[in-house]
């Protein structure tokens, strides 16, 4: 560390300090414990399928059971949603920008599927709600 | 920067030229933005390359003008190119990031770099909290080390970029 920050001092015209690094450093620690802790501790096979419509719940499944329906989003528009073995996913969706059909399959608690244009919003969750007090 | 007040008119026609050429390239970097999706299942999230201009700003004409520059620009490109979602986010996400770029740079301790990194970083911690209020989800912040990562780098990139422009641009409109 402080060799690389003694060699670009001496070349550097930008008036780089050693603070610079130590913010970087600090911020990228910050990064890879977060990303562990989600990674690790929070994430596991979840159990009920929750969706929301604007914010409020319009149906809670449980992951275990297969199925396929529609929602209608906020100010209409429709998401098709899949459940099967465990997982779910967006298999269609008639919004312009198709991102939740594209991010594929999520089963882990915390993962979530988000229609911003219908605003729709497929997560995963454990059976309690103590989860989310936490991050909260 | 005290200097300039020798020649007050001057100097002021200056400020209010530069900051209308930055507001211009500002608005032209949240257009081209728009146009680069981030893999990510977070709609609307940006990168933040705007921060270019605003920092520029920040460094050139002070942190009253930065602030008027970054309302221009994120109302403006919300009426031209956007929509009330994509306002909103732009608008948690600059207004915090400008926030914390005005606390470091006051600090003292950092040079333009580490202000550009901890502004691409708050710019991604301030987009994803209005999506979370947005989406009433507190999971979207799972993706926040990923954004994390995205702010660190072009926070870096933006930093050299804005510390060269800076200082090609202040002797012409710092000094009289």
């Amino acid at each position: 560390m402080k060799f690389t920050v003694e060699t670009v001092k001496r070349k550097n015209r930008l008036g780089l300090k050693s603070a610079d690094f130590y913010l970087v450093a600090v911020l990228l620690i910050i990064t890879a414990g977060l990303l562990a802790w989600i990674q690790f501790g929070v994430k596991k096979q979840g159990e009920t399928v929750v969706i929301k419509v604007d914010g409020n719940v319009v149906k809670q499944l449980a992951l275990k059971n297969d199925t396929e329906f529609d929602v209608s989003g906020y100010q209409g528009g429709m998401n098709h949603i899949v459940i099967q073995d465990n997982a779910v996913y967006m298999s269609d969706a008639d919004c312009p920008d198709k991102l939740c059909v594209h991010t594929g399959t999520i089963h882990k608690t915390g993962e979530t599927i988000v229609c911003l244009p219908h605003r729709v919003v497929v997560e995963i969750t454990g059976t309690t709600d103590t989860f989310d007090a936490v991050v909260q | 920067m005290r200097r300039r007040k020798k020649n007050k008119n001057t100097g002021r026609t200056k400020k209010i030229a530069l900051g209308g050429i930055l507001t211009a390239l500002a608005m032209i970097f949240s257009y081209i933005e728009s146009l680069i999706p981030i893999p990510l299942p977070v709609p609307g999230v940006k990168l933040g390359i705007a921060n270019i201009a605003i920092i520029s700003v920040l460094y050139l004409l002070g942190s009253g003008q930065a602030l008027l520059v970054n309302l221009l620009r994120i109302t403006l490109t919300a009426v031209l190119f956007g929509n009330f979602n994509s306002f909103l986010f732009s608008m948690a996400g600059g207004m915090l990031s400008l926030l914390v770029m005005v606390i470091l740079k006051k600090s003292g301790h950092f040079s333009i770099v580490g202000v550009s990194v901890a502004g691409g970083v708050f710019h991604n911690v301030g987009q994803i909290t209005a999506a979370v209020f947005l989406m009433d989800t507190t999971a979207i912040y799972y993706y926040l080390p990923v954004l994390l990562i995205f702010g660190i780098v072009t926070g870096i990139i933006i930093g050299l970029m804005g510390g060269y422009v800076t200082q090609r641009v202040y002797p012409v409109v710092g000094e009289e």
